[in-house]
């Protein structure tokens, strides 16, 4: 059982230079790049390094979130905050950048949810408490499933480091 | 089980008789590129061998590239420490294709690649940069990756559990008119298809207008297949891969040229007429805004930017600097060029390209990635407009949210650097 409240709405098409802008990017250390979240959005940005987002708080987006840059510290700088994120669909590089990391990422084509609301997530649906309606979820890439199981990809890889003697 | 080309490559890479979209892999890899961003890959690395009694060493040495091309020379104390850090692993592990800041054999990823011969067809390539589907266009399977990804790849030496993509078949025939080019093509290729159009699929490049592009064109098609959320373009191989793989890249071992099969099965086929093409741009903020020249002509523009990985090659330079030879850059534009490796700016200034290109106001900057991304080199003033050559125009790229970016070709920019505003190359003699 997950609750928590809609703390920001985007749009279609959030680019990772939204989301860490390339300025930052010799910032690497997954330490220390939640400070640059979302930065250029500074009331935001603010909110998140003043600590007044509570974790487990949902982000929701349209489609394509996280698309251009191979750039990690996107999904690394969410990830600091324990911030789902619920998007219509994810690009590719960031929904596996996130799988690898470990941010928890809620694939919902119907979603729809403005800031403030309450969702909670129950029965493969994300339940919009406020609007009363319900939305499915779609299942994460089959193919990465061991990995999240896994908790990332750094346990999967050290696992197998081991089980192969490598 | 007829196969697209990506599906014939993963199938020999992974020594199956066949494979079809959706099946999983583990996926050995050859050539596994970064740049400065390997700090961060490196840092990963240590993570995944701690606790298990082992020295971290890398799978390979010698399929390891690291290319220094993001921040050089180091715009930061903090860049130049990565830089350092990461000088000192690449010595530590032996790492063979490095290339450092360095006139002799410094350049941006993507262009250094091909040009030393690096990539070949029937490669598995993976690089922590999106734009790794460049080196599609000599027939490799090349993708863009995150650092931790890239660590345990280092480890392990292949990519685990990836599914086999879809693949949409651009064929584009017919001629390319005077004054267009690839960028043309694939800006319109990226506007019908939409920013996530292809995404999670491969885009396969074929027809006349394919057959009949050199190289440098290709490696700009497959380059920009990522803004339409590809996970790779590609141009199966043929006589032109083997042209550029023998003259240019100065590879000599025997080259596995395979093609894919006629009656494969596609999830998409697109044509297109090349020769019904226009001069496109990209406009703010989405690289999938794209209009005709004719839209967008007469937009008062700030600063010029040629170069990239995109669009800072000989043909590029050559084209620009016919265009400004012995003319001025506009009172109040400023342009900046930058070649994609040193090779080609050597080349330019032997073609004199660059003395004709500074003489005509432009400033000529060190290749690397500079102005594209804005970090140190070429950042835009608040409410101020450029147009690129580059490849993305996202909001806050070339370092400031509050400007505007359009895309085009080398063409486009050269003719609006004479006026100042968007002008139609076919226009200007
Ligand atoms: S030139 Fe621009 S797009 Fe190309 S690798 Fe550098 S930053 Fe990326």
């Amino acid at each position: 059982m997950e609750k928590g409240k809609v703390v920001y709405k985007l749009e279609d098409d959030i680019s990772t230079d939204i989301i860490y802008p390339g300025r930052f990017m010799a910032t690497v250390l997954p330490t220390e790049t939640p400070q640059f979240a979302f930065f250029d959005d500074s009331e935001f940005n603010q909110k998140l390094t003043q600590g007044q987002i509570p974790p487990g708080s949902f982000i929701v987006a349209g489609d394509n979130f996280g698309c251009g840059s191979s750039r990690e510290q996107a999904a690394s700088c969410i990830k600091g905050y324990e911030i789902t994120v619920i998007a219509r669909h994810f690009a590719r590089i960031f929904l596996q950048n996130s799988i690898n990391v470990g941010l928890r990422m809620i694939i919902c084509p119907d979603i729809e949810a403005d800031e403030g609301d309450e969702l909670e997530i129950r029965d493969n649906k994300v339940w919009n408490l406020t609007s009363g309606e319900s939305f499915a979820i779609n299942p994460l890439p089959e193919a990465r499933q061991a990995i999240i199981d896994a908790g990332g990809l750094i346990p999967f890889a050290r696992q197998l480091l081991i089980e192969r003697g490598i | 089980m007829a196969m697209t080309y990506v599906q014939k490559l993963l199938a020999k890479a992974c020594g199956q008789a066949t494979v079809e979209a959706g099946d999983i892999l583990e996926l050995p890899v050859h050539l596994a590129m970064s740049h400065e961003n390997a700090a961060l890959v490196i840092n990963q690395f240590n993570e995944i061998f701690k606790g298990t009694g082992r020295e971290p060493r890398v799978w390979d040495p010698e399929s390891i590239a690291i290319i220094f091309d993001h921040r050089v020379p180091p715009e930061s104390s903090k860049t130049a420490t990565n830089h350092k850090k990461t000088r000192e692993f690449v010595a530590t592990q032996g790492i063979t294709k490095f290339h450092d800041v360095r006139g002799d054999v410094g350049g941006i990823c993507h262009q250094i690649l091909p040009e030393n011969g690096y990539v070949r067809p029937g490669q598995v390539l993976v690089g922590t940069d999106s734009h790794t589907t460049t080196h599609g266009a000599l027939g490799a399977f090349a993708f863009g990756i995150g650092a931790t990804e890239m660590a345990a790849v280092w480890a392990l030496g292949s990519i685990m559990n990836i599914e086999v993509p879809g693949t949409i078949k651009v064929v584009v025939n017919g001629k390319f008119p005077e004054g267009v080019y690839a960028k043309d093509l694939i800006l319109n290729v990226i506007g019908l298809l939409s920013a996530e159009g292809a995404n999670f699929k491969v885009i396969e490049f074929h027809g006349e207008a394919i057959s009949n592009l050199p190289t440098s064109g290709r490696l700009v098609l497959c380059n920009m297949a990522v803004e339409a959320g590809a996970t790779a373009g590609v141009v199966p191989p043929d006589e032109e891969t083997v042209r550029y793989l023998r003259n240019e890249a100065g590879v000599e071992d025997d080259l596995d040229l395979f093609s894919p099969d006629a009656d494969a099965t596609y999830d998409q086929v697109v044509e297109i007429d090349a020769g019904k093409l226009d001069p496109q741009i990209a406009c703010p903020h989405t690289v999938d805004n794209i209009e005709s020249i004719g839209g967008v002509e007469g937009k008062r523009i700030n600063q010029i930017v040629v170069g990239s990985c995109t669009s800072g090659r000989l043909d590029d330079l050559e084209i620009v600097a016919k265009i400004l030879k012995g003319k001025q850059v506009a009172d109040g534009t400023r342009m900046l060029v930058f070649p994609a490796s040193w090779r080609i700016y050597t080349q330019a200034m032997e073609a004199g390209y660059l003395a004709d290109l500074i003489k005509a106001g432009a400033v000529v900057c060190n290749p690397g990635c500079g102005p594209c991304l804005g970090i140190h080199q070429g950042a835009l003033g608040d409410g101020e407009v450029a147009l690129a050559t580059t490849n993305r125009n996202f909001k806050g790229r070339m370092g400031n949210p509050g400007a505007d970016v359009f895309l085009c070709s080398p063409a486009v920019a050269a003719a609006s650097a004479l006026t100042g505003v968007i002008t139609d190359p076919r226009e200007v003699n």
